[in-house]
């Protein structure tokens, strides 16, 4: 006997609640766009400029006695914080160093960062320097704009194609979708003040070519019924093609879900951040294509009859045989 | 119904072997990268009994290509640096200056008495005694110009002459500099290539990054402060020729005159022309030697214009001290005793042995035609890299057998069909990566889970529709194809828009963006290839040595 998440003939109405679960989408989106505004982003040195140094000692650390060693520095804002990862033993005890961008340094200062690390050597003599990495904010600013440009483009791709596949209602639907996901990520990202870098960019590439993996294959569904059901209102189309394509979403975010979730757990603190973005981008991506994109669609509706002519009287290709 | 012609068999089993196989040395990693380095030492050190063990660990019949870890894997260190071009416009004009000089004193009697005035490093300002004579003087100064050599600059020249009342000014024309920029970049790369190559380090990368940046990766180096001493030794050597000798380091100089000290005495300092007779830019060759007491030294060659430059110069100054410059410090003044005509000569000084080799490596490789501002540096260490590829390798192994397991539950027989393919999908994009010798970084890794999730996607779209299919089919193998056929626009239209979205990271971004776009563009071709193909071929067999009544999907 196999396994079956979905039983073969489901015939949920997902459209009961559409104002509902589209008003819940829209709260959502205002909130994250509200935590944003008010708490910010935690801007990684790759979009602040700065250095960040990762230590590890065999003693545990204490935060305020490195605070206290590099206040003479005269660094401005320092950030220290601990880091915490089950795969880290007895004698890993490892804490992230952020200092910021120096006042009118273009390049990143050596002497600052020997000058950390002997202070902190200071402190504790077991201490080590895994990765010390500094960006200058010259390049951070850049780094940010080609980020927002990919993302643009690639949302602008999307659009053009989905519209010569399919229609311009779709396009819209599956683009509003993709806004829908990558604004709550930002939420959260904003609301938990987890690091925003590079990296977090990556991930909501990838949340967008899986959020719209996602559409597209039911869209893909919902074509072929609209076809096959002319005469049945749009609202009962859209249900059958999300009832009949279910169990596949279930079935594929659930084995993505599966592969994430492990890399979350065991994957090591230094791509947590990212894979967390990414796991929280497949749940919102596949609510989204159920619950936003195809809602846009049903509000904007799609012609359903080919067989009648436009209603284009009055231009210039007026029908000459009315 | 299910028919796949044998050529298209062969075909497809073809491509699954030869990407298994080019997978392969990844499963051998470490073995494989020292037979690798072992084969490159023989090539230039030669064979010891210890390097041919280790290239023959692995054979050589077999592919050899290995996926390349990112320095957040392997640990290393990581530079951007940014070239600052305009260095080079001021030493440009500062050579210039002595044969504008020359011209323009010959045309005494039209132009009067000539002074250069302070423009700013990027330009000669020459102020004439007789405004009258700017005509002439402009037509002097163009005449010293040539045409730019560079295809988008035909016909420009290379200097920019205007004059003023009685002031001449000459710059760098807008397509020289550009010309200029592009020839710093360029040969800033070829030095800092020579000077990591230098260290033996395996596969650096070194590339330039839009218009004046250079990306330096260097895998394995302990830190990035250690890369920038090694690439950021200047070397710039000139031989400029003594004004006067004083022990004053504030002594008088004129407005082309500096100041520099001795480099065995510090307290000595020479007063030089600013304009160098001949530059290490000219120089072909560098060897340490000895000189004929048998100290350490360094001899040097010119190439033909350099050759020319300093046997003239010796010619017309016997007797005189004569400076050789590097770094702004003066390694030793030597009396010029005769007219050197051969272009090559010999550098003597307070050297050690050690020393002479590393001025000669130091000159040979070449001086960096302009300075360097690190825009962005990182250290990873090496065990900090370790710890992810284990944390990664250990999460993939988990996440791959509960994926495999689930599949195996879900579909039965199909499943393992979905397993076998999923297998080879990964096998077939390592393959891949490992042909145009990619490089995997942690984010590249998150491309592949998400290769991971689209392959199996694609197979359960199709199984989904074989099970919706069986339904109301008449027969299973109808089903079976019936199933391939309608899911195959929803896997293109779904792979298509992220294969464009790879696509388009790859061209605009940068870094872990593009490692990003790599995995994942390559891993949607390889795994429509396998859910589409492999799978199929795998179904259509079973179904013809079975030739099931019923299909359990």
């Amino acid at each position: 006997m196999l396994l079956r998440f979905v039983a073969d003939d489901t015939n949920y109405d997902f459209f009961k609640y559409a104002g509902a679960t589209f008003g819940a989408s829209c709260v959502a989106m205002v909130l994250s766009l509200v935590v944003w505004a008010f708490m910010g982003l935690n801007f990684g040195i790759d979009f602040q400029g700065g250095t960040t140094i990762r230590t590890q000692s065999e003693q545990a650390v204490d935060v305020g006695a490195y605070r206290a060693a590099m206040e003479p520095l005269g660094l401005g804002d320092v950030t220290i914080s601990e880091v915490f990862d089950t795969s880290f033993g007895e004698d890993r005890n490892v804490a992230m160093v952020r200092i910021s961008a120096q006042d009118g340094a273009e390049s990143v200062t050596p002497e600052t960062i020997a000058a950390v690390e002997a202070a902190l050597q200071e402190v504790d003599p077991s201490i080590t320097f895994p990765s010390v990495e500094s960006v200058g904010p010259k390049v951070s600013g850049e780094l940010i704009q080609t980020a927002i440009l990919a993302v643009a483009a690639s949302l602008g791709a999307i659009l053009v194609y989905i519209w010569l596949r399919f229609e311009w209602q779709f396009s819209v639907g599956a683009v509003v979708a993709l806004f829908h996901d990558v604004i709550l990520t930002i939420g959260i990202f904003s609301l938990l003040q987890i690091r925003f870098d590079l990296a977090t960019i990556a991930a909501i590439l990838t949340i967008i070519g899986y959020s719209i993996n996602d559409t597209v294959v039911i869209f893909d569904r919902l074509r072929e019924n609209l076809i096959k059901w002319k005469q049945r209102p749009l609202r009962e189309v859209m249900n059958i093609s999300v009832n009949e394509t279910l169990s596949r979403t279930i079935m594929t975010s659930g084995t993505t879900l599966i592969a994430l979730v492990a890399l979350l757990v065991l994957g090591g603190d230094v791509i947590r951040g990212f894979v967390f973005a990414i796991t929280w981008g497949i749940v919102v991506g596949t609510y989204s294509s159920v619950f936003v994109a195809k809602n846009v669609v049903l509000f904007l509706g799609v012609k359903r009859d080919w067989s009648k002519p436009d209603k284009t009287e009055g231009n210039q290709f007026a029908n000459i045989d009315s | 119904m299910l028919h796949i012609p044998l050529w298209r068999r062969i075909f497809i089993w073809s491509v699954v072997a030869l990407g298994l196989l080019l997978a392969l040395p990844n499963v051998f990693y470490t073995r494989v990268e020292q037979a690798n380095d072992a084969r490159a030492e023989i090539e230039t050190l030669g064979s010891t009994p210890e390097r041919q063990a280790a290239a023959d660990a692995w054979p050589s019949f077999l592919p050899s290509g290995l996926v390349n870890l990112g320095l957040d894997l392997r640990g290393g260190a990581h530079l951007l640096a940014e070239v600052q071009v305009e260095d080079v416009y001021a030493g440009r004009m500062d050579g210039l200056w002595p044969a504008l000089r020359d011209a323009l004193r010959d045309a005494r009697g039209e132009v009067g008495t000539i002074r250069r005035v302070d423009g700013g490093g990027d330009a000669i300002t020459v102020r004439i005694s007789d405004p009258a004579g700017m005509p002439r003087a402009l037509e002097i100064a163009r005449s010293l110009a040539n045409p730019v050599t560079t295809l988008t600059g035909v016909g420009a020249q290379d200097l920019d002459v205007s004059g003023d009342g009685d002031e001449l000014t000459v710059r760098l024309s807008e397509a020289e500099r550009a010309a200029t920029d592009d020839r710093t970049i360029r040969q800033s790369l070829e030095i800092i290539r020579r000077r990591v190559d230098e260290v033996g380090t395996r596969e650096p990368t070194i590339q330039r990054q839009g218009e004046d940046r250079i990306l330096i990766q260097v895998p394995g180096i302990g830190s990035a402060e250690e890369l920038k001493s090694l690439i950021g030794t200047t070397a710039q050597l000139t031989f400029n020729p003594v004004v006067s000798r004083s022990g004053d380091p504030e002594g008088r100089s004129g407005p082309q005159e500096v100041v520099l000290p001795l480099l065995e005495d510090p307290e000595t300092f020479y007063t030089l022309e600013r304009s160098p007779v001949v530059t290490g830019e000219q120089l072909v060759d560098a060897q340490p030697s000895f000189d004929q007491n048998g100290r350490p030294a360094v001899t040097f060659r010119f190439n033909p214009t350099g050759a020319r430059a300093f046997g003239d110069y010796t010619a017309e100054n016997i007797g005189s001290p004569f400076a050789i410059v590097l770094d702004e410090e003066i390694i030793s003044a030597p009396v010029i005793q005769s007219h050197i005509p051969g272009g090559s000569g010999i550098i003597t000084g307070n050297f050690t042995v050690e020393g002479s080799t590393e001025l000669a490596v130091l000159l040979r490789a070449g001086a960096l035609p302009a300075e360097l501002v690190f825009l962005e540096e990182r250290t990873i260490g090496p065990e900090l890299g370790q710890d992810s590829i284990e944390a990664g390798q250990i999460a993939c192994l988990v996440a791959f057998v509960l994926v495999l397991a689930l599949m195996w539950a879900s579909y039965g027989t199909f499943g393992i069909f979905a397993n076998l393919a999923l297998l080879c999908n990964v096998g077939l994009l390592f393959g891949l990566l490992s042909l145009i010798g990619a490089t995997l970084t942690l984010p590249g890794i998150a491309g592949i889970v998400l290769t991971i999730g689209m392959a199996v996607d694609a197979n359960v779209l199709v199984f989904e529709r074989i099970r919706e299919e069986a339904r109301t089919a008449r027969g299973p193998s109808r089903a079976i194809q019936l199933g391939y056929e309608k899911a195959l626009s929803a896997i293109v239209d779904a792979n298509i828009t992220t294969f464009i979205i790879a696509t388009i990271l790859f061209m605009l971004g940068s870094g872990p963006v593009r490692g990003f776009a790599v995995t994942l563009g390559l891993g949607i071709l390889t795994s429509v290839f396998t859910a589409i193909f492999v799978t199929r071929l795998m179904v259509v067999i079973w179904f013809e040595r079975r030739r099931p009544k019923t299909i359990e999907v």
